[in-house]
């Protein structure tokens, strides 16, 4: 019961750091917009005279007082309005989310090609770390880690697409509405344009993760549970497996989980290299234009998913590791 | 007393290159590469900064050994007709030159925080620890692109082509220095611990002595590792960040730049403008990788954590 009402405490806790955070962000957000952008641009266009512009600015209480125009933007962002575009005169927030399944079908074909690859690859390398295979795993790491992920597109367009003609090369391909999902996962065109982007996504996390659960499994096969249990009798895939590979996927969870940030850049790579209609691709089609809401939001936006990750990953690593300690006061 | 560390620091270099041949590969190229680049001026046939030294007349010529090309570019021409190997000296030159600056900066930074960190301890300690950890979770990368997105899109790409080099300098510099801070926090911690540590404090040595005179020099093995590590990925940043269009301008292209102007150009059958900086850039980064683990094994045998 005490650890329960700890585990609440723990839980208020965590959401009230993520609501500032946000809170911080938001109000980021709001001095770039005051800083770079022109609300008025996003309403009428450039040409309107001095005393129009004024008259307006009035009107519309842009001329208020900032702490005012900080509230506003902050209650309009509770509501879930985050100004509009100037390109193209819509909500922003809309707009970013339209784009949202496109680069979250592209990540998780990315993750499914990582947690397929690494986790074998891994558990090989740390059990039989002087083994051929393993350098050689390794050594494809350090090769891996070396091309920018937008080369490793490049290269797989050219072989692939250029000179193969199996795959092509650029956008999603057909996709299909469910409700408010676009998704390119249901026909075979979709799927086809998937592949290059997600094998060039996957190309840059995947040496990372190998090398996280090597180091994981490394850290748990020295304990000494490992060696009781091989004492025991238990065959050694069954000690890696349910044993250290147990134990090494807490460390392994939050450490990949706080990479979040850095798969959003690599994301936007590969989106503009495949030139995959996601957020990313948005994005930089806003800063080209100077879209300064859109930019706004996006990074909004980004900062939730970035707030979102950390927090369920300490939330997760909470529920599944009983060694951590709840009441701090015991 | 430093002769002999330099010779002893020599000989331990030939033992290494004997035990990892890779490792003295990549050192070769590494130098063949960073040489040509110093020396671009003089082996390059053309300024490729220079308007008047070029003629659109000439451009997408394919390299030497295809048909249609000129003997006078002897990787063939980008769309401006700019000579590519000349491009490429040049282009590896900013490259390395942010790459190496960035990596400069993270090391004033994050050496000194981490040294204060690792010897005062206490409050010090926690908040540089805090601090880097804050930093390292927040993806130095993507914190690169909104940096410079955002001065792109306030100032126009107009000033972000002016002043290219120090910010991406700056933008790099600024993102990476946890990485040294750490590295020193922990080494000084240990560093601290030690005798002739003491011995100078009871003689009367500054703390500020003890640190700059004493600690630092013995801890600059693992300082050395991340160095290396760390330059390949600022070079790999800038390549990124030129490439998403928010680094170096077509005028006066780093390798990340030439590759994406190439890139358009790729499907119009002139591989090679995208093809062969790229090979370079990857070149320049697995060598910098190979070397950084091998430095990490032959100065460091215990094994850093990252």
């Amino acid at each position: 019961m005490k650890a329960f009402a700890a585990g609440l405490t723990f839980f208020a806790r965590r959401l009230m750091q993520a609501a500032l955070v946000m809170l911080a962000i938001l109000i980021i957000a709001f001095a770039v917009r005051s800083a770079l952008g022109d609300p008025l641009r996003e309403i009428m266009g450039e040409a309107v005279s001095e005393a129009e512009r004024d008259k307006l600015m009035h009107e519309l209480g842009l001329d208020a007082p900032w702490p005012v125009q900080l509230a506003r933007y902050l209650g309009g962002a509770v509501q879930g309005d985050l100004g509009t575009s100037f390109i193209y005169k819509r909500p922003t927030l809309a707009i970013v989310l339209a784009k949202f399944p496109a680069s979250f079908e592209l990540v998780l074909g990315a993750s499914l090609i990582v947690l397929l690859f690494s986790v074998p690859a891994g558990i090989y390398c740390a059990v039989r770390p002087r083994a051929l295979g393993a350098r050689l795993v390794l050594g494809l790491s350090v090769l891996g880690i070396s091309i920018p992920v937008f080369l490793t597109g490049i290269f797989l367009i050219t072989i692939f697409s250029v000179w193969l003609g199996w795959l092509p090369a650029f956008g999603r391909g057909e996709t299909v509405r469910l409700g408010l999902w676009e998704t390119g996962l249901l026909t075979k065109d979709g799927l086809e344009h998937l592949i290059l982007p997600a094998l060039t996504l996957s190309s840059i996390m995947l040496p990372l993760f190998i090398r996280l659960v090597r180091g994981a499994m490394l850290d748990e096969l020295g304990h000494d549970y490992v060696r009781t249990a091989r004492a025991k009798g238990a065959s050694p895939p069954r000690v890696w497996l349910n044993h250290a590979l147990r134990n090494a996927l807490l460390p392994l969870a939050a450490v990949g989980g706080l990479q979040i940030g850095t798969l959003i850049a690599y994301t936007l790579l590969t989106e503009t290299v495949f030139q995959w209609p996601g957020m990313g691709f948005l994005f930089l089609e806003a800063v080209t234009r100077a879209d300064i809401p859109l930019i706004t939001t996006y990074l909004v936006f980004v900062g939730l998913l970035f707030v979102i990750t950390n927090t369920l990953v300490d939330i997760v690593s909470l529920m599944l590791d009983p060694r951590i300690s709840l009441e701090g006061t015991r | 007393m430093s002769g002999d560390a330099i010779r002893m620091r020599g000989s331990a270099l030939i033992a290494f290159a004997a035990e990892s041949p890779g490792a003295a590969v990549a050192a070769i190229v590494l130098a063949v590469i960073t040489l040509a680049a110093l020396l671009a001026p003089l082996i390059a046939t053309q300024d490729p900064f220079d308007l008047a030294s070029f003629d659109v007349l000439d451009a997408t010529l394919p390299p030497v050994w295809l048909d249609g090309s000129d003997p006078r570019f002897l990787l063939g021409t980008d769309a401006q007709g700019r000579d590519l190997l000349s491009t490429i000296l040049y282009g590896t030159r900013i490259s390395l030159t942010v790459g190496v600056l960035a990596v400069l900066i993270q090391a004033a930074i994050g050496v000194p925080l981490g040294l204060i960190a690792g010897y005062a301890g206490g409050r010090l300690d926690t908040i540089v620890s805090r601090a880097a950890d804050i930093q390292l979770s927040l993806s130095t990368l993507m914190m690169a692109i909104i940096a410079l997105a955002l001065f792109r899109a306030g100032l126009g790409g107009e000033s972000l082509s002016r002043y290219a080099v120090p910010l991406l300098v700056i933008v790099i510099g600024l993102a990476e220095w946890p990485y040294f801070a750490r590295t020193a926090r922990a080494a000084t911690q240990v560093e601290a611990a030690k005798d002739y540590v003491r011995a100078g404090r009871a003689l009367g040595a500054t703390s500020f002595a003890l640190m700059a005179r004493h600690i630092l020099p013995n801890i600059s093995s693992p300082l050395i590792v991340v160095a290396t590590t760390q330059v390949a990925g600022a070079i790999m940043a800038e390549a990124a960040l030129s490439f998403l269009g928010l680094g170096m301008p077509v005028t006066k292209p780093s390798l990340g730049t030439l590759i994406r102007s190439g890139y358009d150009l790729m499907f119009a059958g002139a591989w090679w403008v995208t093809v062969i900086p790229g090979l370079v850039l990857v070149a320049v980064l697995i060598s910098v990788n190979v070397l950084g683990d091998a430095l990490r094994d032959g100065l460091d045998p215990r094994g850093t954590t990252r």
